[in-house]
């Protein structure tokens, strides 16, 4: 591992010897070994980041033109996509790019579920992950009220009247966290510096320990056999090849279809049918004139329908924080010898498949009427949804041990 | 016919979770009809604000969008445009307002009448043409003596009567069960029927409605035209900027066994 930085002379050299430019392009691309048999759903970890990205470039011109408060947020909004050149198009990215990323966000964490990237050593790779998730969320819901519509007041009603469940506390902690008796100026304000300075930072953070996290461990595989056992004479992994250029050039390739579809719907349909941009936010803020039916944006929606499936509140919002938390615990209750669902048994694919299936129907309820037959399904979903992490201890124990090839499986194109 | 690929793709993918878009929607009752405008259509969008400064703007504000903006957009003169559409007082940089006093509003009709800058995206085109074409006599409203079938009970009065004239609904009673198993007889709507007459005939008074509903939707995000325009650009810039970046990876990978 050490760069040449001696001997040639000129600004590279000078530079080097002052800052390890080459060294760290060693390290982190060039000498970083990848598996070499990443299909498809490895695409969307560099995705991850790209919007990560994108967001903060077209978030900075948000801010620019943007006016936190009650009296001026929406009004801000509706003056900077009319009349400052261009901000149609970067407040439209800006708020698409949401859902895009959630998008990202969860085919990612399904790659992870399929190919058990969570199991030993990758455990601590995962929590972080999770912590990128809880942040984003939390970042995602406050980006969501700061336009102050009238989707985003009630939304946030609905969301900050949650932490009144806890007991004792809770009354307070709703106060504390409006900073008023009710959605107001305060609240808005506090949510503009914590969505423009305190989360932005604690996920590039995050994002930053995920990545050393990687660097260390290793990238899984999609027959989640570890490269590193194999090595071959020059002491890289058989299996492996360098991150760059063989990896940076496929992710481009991701990177273009996927900018490709992010631009159909940011230039032809924005809203994405009342999806990405639900209809009562093109409304302002009212707090006498409630939604027909308040939903919160299709990323949050699963978690929602949990809520709503149990009579009681308190309840319902233990059993959301719950199947949030549940995630975290994912590489624990995994007990299989083997990770990727290539080598597990039929019980464990039903399972999988099953929780895949459960979380995207929650995701559909949650944007129904909690009404008539709606909420039994509620009911059924968010059973089959605990069940999944009730049985994957079991399951995985059971059927998980069959044999593994030596090497990844990998057919020359 | 790029755009129109475009939307085909677009519409695609948003076929894909047509269940879940449906779910905000709601049920469709018989009497509810498509618009059918399109934004596109130029001529439309010009009819749809002189149609806009003669009837609704009297009362009704789009306190988002200026003049200058709104003939530029539609390519109309700065002089057509202060002939035809500004009232006395305008300027050609000022936002359109209503011109009833916020105060006389509220006592006139309870409350101030919407402004309708995003009316077309916080409810539909579809759903603006249903209001504007479902007024119907309503002797028991004691304040317009008119009610509507899109919005019952709503505060509007029909601005356009001397237009559509005023129609009257039949309704038939329908006999159903309650949530106690009692049979319980609600009344349905069946029909209209032309009343008093208007100027216009129902096909014209349609395209009337058509017209000002394709306006506000204009209005309601005035850049539509301009970025569909370079969404065109944007995407196959970006398909080409994807073959070539395959075929880079593709002549990479050789090497990988």
């Amino acid at each position: 591992m050490s760069a040449v930085i001696e001997g040639k002379g000129g600004f590279r050299t000078w530079l080097n010897k002052r800052l390890p430019v080459d060294q760290f392009v060693e390290d982190q691309l060039t000498g970083y070994y990848a598996p070499k048999n990443f299909n498809i759903w490895y695409f969307f970890g560099s995705l991850a980041l790209l919007m990560f990205v994108l967001q903060i470039v077209t978030g900075i011109f948000v801010t620019m033109h943007f006016k936190p408060g009650e009296a001026t947020a929406w009004n801000s909004v509706q003056y900077m996509v009319r009349e400052v050149p261009y901000m149609w198009l970067i407040q439209p990215m800006h708020a698409v790019g949401a859902s895009f990323f959630f998008i990202v966000v969860y085919l990612h964490m399904a790659r992870a579920f399929m190919y058990g990237s969570y199991k030993a050593p990758r455990e601590l790779l995962w929590v972080i992950g999770m912590l990128i998730y809880l942040a984003l969320m939390a970042e995602a819901f406050m980006g969501y009220v700061l336009p102050n519509g009238n989707m985003s007041y009630w939304g946030a009603q609905v969301i900050i009247n949650l932490f009144g469940t806890i007991p004792g506390i809770g009354p307070g902690l709703v106060e504390w966290i409006r900073g008023d008796y009710g959605i107001g100026d305060a609240t808005l304000n506090r949510f503009f510096s914590l969505h423009v300075v305190a989360l932005p930072f604690i996920i590039a953070l995050l994002i930053g320990l995920h990545l050393v996290a990687l660097r260390q461990v290793g990238s899984n595989n999609p027959d989640g056999i570890e490269i590193k056992e194999k090595p071959g004479k020059d002491g890289k992994p058989l299996d492996g090849i360098p991150f760059h250029p063989y990896y940076t050039l496929k992710d481009i390739v991701g990177v273009g279809l996927f900018l490709t579809a992010f631009a159909i719907v940011v230039f032809f349909v924005p809203t994405f049918g009342g999806l990405f941009m639900e209809s009562p936010n093109f409304e302002p803020a009212n707090p006498v004139s409630t939604p027909e039916h308040i939903a919160p944006v299709w990323y949050f929606t699963p978690y929602y329908a949990i809520l709503r499936a149990v009579p009681d509140q308190k309840m319902g919002a233990l059993l959301m924080a719950l199947s949030v938390a549940a995630f975290l615990f994912v590489p624990w209750l995994d007990r299989a010898k083997n990770k990727s669902i290539r080598y597990r048994g039929l019980a464990s694919k039903i399972l999988l498949g099953t929780f895949f299936v459960t979380f995207v129907v929650l995701m559909w309820l949650g944007l129904k009427p909690a009404d008539g037959i709606y909420v039994l399904l509620a009911r059924i979903f968010t059973t089959l949804y605990f069940a999944f992490f009730i049985l994957l201890p079991f399951v995985s124990k059971a059927d998980g041990n069959g044999p593994v090839p030596e090497r990844v499986t990998y057919h020359a194109h | 016919m790029l755009i129109k690929f475009a939307r085909l793709t677009a519409a695609l993918a948003l076929l894909s979770v047509a269940g879940v878009v449906s779910a905000n929607e709601g049920g469709h009752a018989g009497w509810q009809r498509e618009a059918g405008n399109h934004v596109a259509n130029l001529p439309s969008l010009q009819r749809g604000a002189r149609n806009f400064m003669a009837y609704c703007s009297g009362c009704h504000s789009l306190k988002f969008e200026r003049f200058s903006r709104l003939c530029s957009d539609l390519k109309i003169s700065d002089t057509q445009c202060e002939t035809l559409l500004m009232r006395p007082g305008d300027k050609l940089t000022d936002y359109i307002k209503s011109s009833m006093p916020p105060a006389d509003a509220q006592e006139w009709f309870g409350k101030p009448p919407p402004d309708l800058s995003l009316v077309a995206r916080s409810r539909d085109p579809n759903w603006i043409f249903n209001f504007l074409t479902t007024f119907y006599a309503d002797p028991a409203s004691r304040q317009t003596g008119v009610n509507n079938l899109q919005l019952p009970g709503t505060a509007m009065p029909h601005v356009l009567s001397s237009l559509q004239g005023v129609q009257t609904a039949v309704w038939r009673n329908v006999e159903h069960k309650g949530e106690d198993g009692a049979a319980v007889v609600s009344r349905e709507f069946e029909k209209f029927e032309p009343g008093v007459a208007g100027s216009l005939t129902p096909e014209n008074y349609d395209d009337f409605v058509r017209d000002t509903v394709n306006f506000l939707q204009y209005v309601s995000d005035p850049t539509q035209l301009e970025r569909e325009g370079l969404g065109i650009w944007v995407v196959l810039f970006l398909l080409m900027f994807t073959g070539i970046a395959y075929m880079l990876k593709k002549e990479y990978w050789k090497d990988v066994r």
